[in-house]
């Protein structure tokens, strides 16, 4: 069981990921924009952060860059959801530090499958 | 694990209407010249968000056109390609288009994809044309098709990996361990994995956070290419990967083989090979969909009738200031009750003063109740300046829409109700108000002609107030209208404000009537009549030359309604404190039989209909008339009629009850309440009661003459 944190300004995105994942035991804590993540994560640690790229207040690239900042984050791995299959927003995630990506659309198993990648 | 995605739906359309909202909002305020990065980005977003969802939840089609509203959007995001009028335009009509879709979808049908079809060729023609990319619209379906179906070739190659990461690589969360499990995992650990320390340095110059390790990586299976790659994927740019290779010897081939008889791993790699290969969402979800459409369809039907009523967003602020009188009022009962628990005579002050303090908080808790289903006003004006601008354009007018009073708030009930009339009002207003402009400037007036729109609270009620310059509503042709429709005499002689109430009339305009007036009246009597459903009134003033305004008066909430208590017989009656004109004592004498059937009152200069409220609802009423009667006077639709009851009690606030919805409907009764000493009392439907009384004023009018 691992502890994570899923960030998407849709909530019925944030409602699928939670549901998955907490259907297959995680323990998850939602955020609805970058600075919302950045605020739960400053208090705790957690085992993975699953983020969305287009987010209002802050994007979930300046969040990855932010998050790698905190000591805390150094090493944990980020995913980020993008729909953006272009290799640009993939690197710009990269370079902002994130560990890798899923592409939308995904279903529950795809991202069950991907987050064992990094998990454990 | 299967996940039944359709419990997300609704979410998914109530944000995606709320990101179509923003859409159109962003697209009507932007300046075309030099567009606002952040209202690009905010369409941009919402957009994205809706294609990200659509195609997550199964709803392909929207998903496919959304991606090239989106793939255009980028463009203009990123500054490739500049905003102009055309685009505007075909942003708008896309936003209403996948508002369409989604309904469609959300109503179980299937959607019409005319539109999209069409919409998109012409976004393609956009993007191809002078393309700054040409993304092909198929993408959103093939993008995540990496990995191909596996074919176990022949003999199959094994694979030699040099692994070589960057020294930063675990900054990035990734973990070389967690690759090769990985790897083990996909080859069913046919895999050797051997480190390589060259690199690493003297303990003195190391960086504990570093990677300096490298790998040989050697898979004696013949697996899929593409596993590996999905493997190596994310550290691709920040490793060096070389792949190559061999072919498996014999040997090795009968080593896995034996192996896999030891082990029942076909199993597992058929079944992981499942999970990863792509499914997209949608292959999946319109299997589980039809198999489920038929008896949901029902329900979606009734649901989209009303898809908006049935969550509610409440502020922060609202729920903490509810929870504070929750507070407030646990410790007064406790105060109370503490008081209750040796009470003597000696404390009768302090259990007053108790009782008022729950009475103060009970009221300020049923205010702060009321105020949840308070919303700002604004969420029904947003509609307008998109209906001002498509009207204004069809009729190649000019016009400015100015709101105010946005944040004015109001029972949710009411503004769901309230935005049909106020569009009626609008499109009158431009269409019948605002001249041409060539016509305004004749008439020494500024080109473009101004809509206002003005929401306030007054004593009660919310005020909005709906004005144009236009023409003024033509005194003249209303009055000849009305004539001809026998709704006035010739002879009639009315004061200005009787003339412009006249359109509120029934039948006052007929279908050729519409085109050809220049003054308003295209059915507003449906515009009167669904406000006064609201127990609202709506009234006009204009003048020639100048405009007109429109005057709207509603309770801000349906659930509550300041009363006056009367009494028939044994019973009490309510009627809407907003209805009564005046009470009066009268005398026998002033109620006068006319026409042999129908009693009416002479009301210093006008006669007024009289409804015995007894008989209407056949209330036992013992004593013999008392020779000083007292009516009520109420106004409906313009026309007053006098009730008669018994007697006048105190005025108050009611809470509404549906008496449909726990009996059943009664002519002349628009709900019930139950009072202070648990009675139940029934509310006067006024308008209801003047239909039944069977009278009307022009009945008594012509019957007065015609005596």
């Amino acid at each position: 069981m691992a502890k994570i944190l899923a960030v998407d300004d849709s909530a019925s995105m944030r409602q699928m990921v939670s549901f998955t994942l907490k259907g297959a035991g995680h323990d998850v804590i939602e955020a609805s924009d970058g600075v919302e993540a950045l605020k739960l994560a400053q208090g705790q640690s957690v085992d993975l952060v699953l983020s969305d790229v287009n987010m209002p207040n802050m994007d979930g690239i300046t969040l990855c860059k932010n998050l790698r900042q905190l000591g805390t984050y150094k090493f944990t791995p980020i995913l980020m959801l993008t729909t953006e299959s272009a290799g640009d927003k993939k690197m710009e995630g990269k370079s902002a530090g994130a560990t890798g990506w899923i592409v939308k659309p995904f279903n529950p198993d795809q991202l069950l499958t991907t987050i064992k990648k990094v998990l454990g | 694990m299967s996940i039944d995605l359709s419990q997300f739906h609704q979410v998914f359309y109530e944000e995606s209407y709320e990101g179509l909202d923003a859409m159109e909002q962003g697209l009507l305020e932007m300046d075309v010249e030099a567009p606002d990065d952040e209202v690009i980005n905010t369409i941009f977003r919402a957009a994205h968000s809706i294609k990200g969802g659509s195609g997550t939840f199964g709803f392909n089609q929207v998903a496919e056109f959304t991606h090239v509203v989106e793939t255009l959007l980028d463009e203009v995001r990123s500054g490739d390609r500049a905003m102009n009028q055309s685009i505007m335009d075909l942003l708008l009509v896309s936003v209403d288009c996948i508002r369409s879709l989604l309904q469609d979808l959300q109503a179980g049908d299937d959607p019409d994809l005319t539109q999209a079809t069409d919409l998109k060729s012409q976004f393609e023609a956009i993007l191809n044309g002078e393309s700054a990319s040409s993304e092909s619209v198929g993408e959103v379906n093939s993008e995540d098709n990496t990995a191909e179906p596996i074919a176990n070739e022949g003999g199959g190659k094994g694979y030699k990996i040099h692994f070589v990461p960057e020294e930063t690589l675990l900054q990035t969360g990734n973990e070389p361990t967690r690759m090769f499990r990985q790897l083990a995992e996909v080859s069913d650990d046919c895999i050797e994995v051997s480190a390589n320390l060259e690199r690493l340095p003297s303990l003195t110059a190391m960086n504990p956070e570093h990677c300096y390790l490298a790998w040989d990586i050697t898979i004696n299976k013949a697996i899929d290419r593409s596993e590996i790659d999905e493997v190596f994927e994310w550290v691709i740019d920040d490793a060096e990967v070389v792949i190559t290779e061999f072919d498996l010897s014999d040997s090795t081939i009968e080593e896995q083989a034996s192996e896999q008889i030891e082990e029942p791993i076909a199993q597992a790699v058929s079944s992981e090979v499942e999970s990863i290969a792509p499914e997209p969402a949608a292959d999946k979800a319109p299997v589980e969909n039809t198999a489920e459409k038929e008896p949901a369809k029902a329900k979606a039907k009734a649901k989209a009738s009303t898809p908006e009523s049935s969550s509610i967003r409440v502020s922060i602020d609202k729920v903490d200031s509810l929870i504070n009188m929750v507070g407030e009022l646990v410790i007064t009962q406790s105060m109370l009750g503490q008081l209750g628990q040796n009470f003597d005579i000696t404390r009768v002050q302090r259990l007053q003063e108790g009782l008022a303090q729950l009475e103060h908080n009970t009221r300020e808790l049923q205010e702060s109740v009321m105020k949840i289903r308070m919303m700002p006003i604004s969420f029904v004006f947003s509609r307008f300046p998109r209906l001002v601008r498509d009207v204004s354009r069809t009729l190649d007018k000019k016009i400015d829409l100015v709101l105010s009073g946005e944040n004015t708030e109001l029972d949710k009930t009411v503004m769901e109700k309230i935005g049909d009339p106020m569009v009626h009002l609008i499109r009158n207003s431009i269409d019948h108000g605002i001249e041409m402009p060539d016509v305004r400037i004749a008439a020494g007036k500024p080109e473009t002609g101004t809509v206002e729109l003005n929401a306030f609270h007054q004593s009660g009620n919310i005020v909005i107030e709906i004005k144009d310059d236009g023409a003024g509503l033509n005194k003249e042709r209303i009055q000849q209208k009305a004539i001809e429709n026998g709704l006035i005499d010739e002879s009639t002689t009315l004061a200005d404000e009787q003339i412009f109430d006249l359109i509120f009339q029934p039948g006052f305009s007929t279908a050729d009537a519409v085109s050809d007036l220049s003054g308003r009246g295209v059915g507003m009597d449906v515009v009167r009549r669904n406000i006064a459903s609201l127990n609202g009134s709506i009234e006009v003033s204009s003048e020639t030359g100048k405009g007109s305004r429109f005057v709207i008066r509603l309770p801000l909430t349906l659930a509550i309604l300041d009363g006056q208590l009367v009494k028939v017989g044994e019973e009490i009656f309510i009627f809407p404190l907003v209805s009564i004109v005046e009470s009066i004592q009268m005398d026998d004498t002033a109620i006068n039989n006319v026409g042999g059937h129908s009693d009416v009152l002479q009301l210093r200069d006008e006669y007024v209909p009289i409804v015995q409220l007894h008989e209407i609802f056949s209330v036992n009423k013992d004593e013999p008339p008392a020779d000083d009667n007292i009516v009520v006077v109420v106004e409906t639709d313009g026309e007053k009629v006098g009730v008669v009851v018994d007697e006048l009690l105190g005025q108050q606030q009611v809470v509404i009850k549906s008496l449909e919805e726990n009996f059943k409907k009664v002519e002349g009764i628009s709900g019930a309440t139950i009072l202070g000493d648990g009675t139940v009392a029934l509310i006067v439907d006024v308008s209801g009661l003047s239909k039944m009384s069977g009278t009307s004023i022009k009945q008594i009018d012509s019957a007065h003459k015609a005596a």
